[in-house]
């Protein structure tokens, strides 16, 4: 029995190593889950007559994407956007300290998959959602209530697996 | 010649005077102190091991800006950390706070110590039973003795 001891420490080690490397510690949880999506008034991108706010969105489950024009991952994440919202989800998106205004002639240029786009020059909108860096993307649901929250680029494989499900299931 | 170059040389010495002094960013001194105290407490959650007060990153700026204004509205420290720990968890704290989900965390050395200990006790305990405890005869003592003296010459 006592030769097993030093096999069965290593593997309790291995075991924990396994999964502490394994986790990335930028994916923070959320404090927002389940809670209203806080409130906001911000100018639209391209309409500065217009503003946006979560209320406009009330009644459906949509996507709320926190983007900027000089964030390299969300050019990676753009594409995929653009099929979302072809499919029909709505996305709507929050512009992120853009100091060199570059949105508008982004969204211009490389297509815009959202419904609007708020722009939060000062970043503040972002710290009370909680932003660390972008992009990050939270789905709502249609009474308003953050159910997750994406940080990253959304790939196909994070849409099919995590998000696309509880959409739907909001859906019903 | 060299008092062109001894000129120069002055006058880049002097240079750094130009530079304005570094901008206090915040007015009042008291609530500059109490939010650094406080950022020295809390977590950059860009750079994750540094700390709101030492980091240099955008972010962490900002945050400290929040800081600022929420003091000056009138918030306690205590205030301020739940206006934070609301919008980014438990990790924006610099220390892991002691939850169910941080025993791991705090208890873990502690364990480790404690099972350390008891094993080496038990180790010690076994070391000193293996130790000869018989009587060896006087017979036995010359014999092995004379033995021992045989072989070394």
């Amino acid at each position: 029995m006592k030769r097993w001891i030093p096999l069965i420490v290593f593997a309790v080690i291995a075991g924990f190593f396994y999964v502490g490397l394994s986790l990335n510690p930028r994916e923070v949880p959320s404090p927002f889950i389940g809670k209203a999506a806080p409130e906001f008034t911000l100018p639209v991108v391209g309409q500065p007559d217009k503003t946006f706010s979560p209320a406009d969105a009330k009644g459906k489950v949509w996507l709320l994407n926190i983007w900027a024009p000089w964030c390299v991952s969300c050019r990676q994440e753009h594409g995929v956007l653009m099929q979302l919202a072809d499919m029909g989800v709505p996305i709507y998106g929050i512009n992120w300290k853009d100091k060199d205004r570059d949105a508008e002639d982004l969204l211009a240029n490389m297509g815009n998959p959202y419904v609007m786009t708020g722009d939060d020059l000062d970043g503040r909108v972002g710290i009370n959602y909680g932003v660390t860096g972008t992009p990050e993307t939270f789905l709502i649901d249609k009474q308003g209530v953050i159910r997750f929250k994406h940080i990253g680029p959304i790939t196909p494989d994070a849409w099919k697996k995590k998000i696309e499900p509880l959409f739907k299931e909001l859906n019903t | 010649m060299k008092a062109l170059i001894g000129m120069l040389f002055g006058l880049c010495l002097a240079l750094p005077g130009w530079a304005g002094e570094a901008q206090p960013v915040g007015e009042d001194p008291v609530i500059e102190q109490r939010m650094n105290k406080l950022a020295e407490e809390l977590r950059c959650l860009v750079c994750q091991n540094e700390t709101l007060a030492g980091s240099h990153a955008e972010l962490a700026e900002d945050l400290r800006r929040e800081i600022r204004e929420q003091m000056k509205l009138g918030k306690n420290d205590k205030e301020v950390i739940q206006y934070l720990t609301d919008r980014y968890g438990d990790f924006v704290l610099y220390r892991p706070p002691f939850r169910s989900y941080t025993l791991v965390l705090w208890l873990g050395p502690l364990v480790f110590l404690i099972i350390g200990g008891v094993s080496w006790y038990f180790v010690m305990r076994r070391r000193r039973a293996l130790r000869v405890t018989e009587q060896v005869s006087r017979e036995d003592l010359d014999k092995a003795k004379a033995l021992l003296e045989a072989d070394s010459r």
